[in-house]
């Protein structure tokens, strides 16, 4: 069998249209998180997780390296896990988390409403709710 | 209408999706857990307080880490298998055996993270 030729440009084939580049993001959103979260099991493991934590105790820091994630294991200290370093990954993986996170909402309530207002106001709220996720979590994670 | 699709609760409760369905549904139900009990988590921890303490204090409690440790491993692990064969359509010829093996990496993970949660609740 031939490969079908695509004479259409990209933009004809709807691939520039907005839910398409969301079903883009929501793939290499992913493999992203995935990239900052074994970057925080690696830096676990250098940190000496393996003498003071359980395994779920590691999986819990490297889903969010927030400090107060390991606040409450054997560890004798932790200043290092409240690097700046761990912050800024913390940042990172919130803001790529919320973003699919709420994403994924929208996709699950698109499928229960179908109304162009309804949707519209799933995406006004979907909207706020992106904005004041990342607010407090930062928050949270420069505070602690 | 968007709620109306002529099928009936106990058809749609016995659909075949068999394996395939189940990911999508577990997919779905992870997602959402995670969504909701995150958002939930951030709130009381922004909030503080007495009421935030006690929120905290059931997410620290042993039950609801095996809950939320299924929606967050499930979620991650499917959500990869979703990635590889989305960016590689060829190998969604495979999807039954990728499910497979996808089912073997979460027993792996998830029963790891569910012995090291009951260990450490019975006093390590």
């Amino acid at each position: 069998m031939t490969a079908k030729s695509r004479n259409l440009s990209i933009a004809k084939r709807g691939l520039l249209s907005f839910e398409t580049i969301m079903w883009a993001f929501t793939r290499l959103s992913a493999l992203g998180m995935y990239a900052l979260i074994v970057f925080g099991l690696i830096g676990a493991l250098v940190m000496g997780a393996r003498n003071n934590m359980n395994f779920a105790d590691v999986m819990r820091w490297a889903f969010i390296p927030n400090v107060t994630h390991v606040e409450n294991t054997a560890l004798p200290d932790t200043t290092p896990w409240a690097a700046p370093l761990w912050k800024l990954t913390a940042s990172a993986l919130l803001i790529i988390a919320v973003g699919h996170g709420v994403h994924g909402l929208v996709v699950i309530a698109d499928d229960y409403i179908s109304t162009a207002r309804g949707r519209q106001i799933v995406r006004i709220i979907s909207g706020v709710m992106i904005l004041s996720m990342i607010g407090i979590g930062l928050y949270l994670i420069w505070t602690s | 209408m968007g709620l109306n699709r002529n099928v009936s609760l106990m058809t749609a409760l016995r659909y075949k999706g068999q394996g395939p369905f189940l990911t999508y549904i577990l997919h779905r139900i992870g997602g959402l857990g995670m969504a909701v009990f995150i958002s939930i988590h951030l709130l009381a921890s922004f909030l503080g307080g007495s009421g935030g303490r006690f929120v905290n204090n059931i997410y620290e409690n042993w039950v609801f880490q095996i809950f939320i440790f299924f929606c967050i491993l499930f979620h991650a692990i499917n959500g990869l298998r979703i990635t590889i064969l989305d960016l590689f359509p060829k190998l969604i010829l495979y999807h039954r055996q990728a499910i497979m093996i996808e089912w073997v990496a979460f027993i792996a993970v998830y029963g790891f993270s569910v012995f090291a949660i009951i260990r450490t609740a019975l006093g390590g």
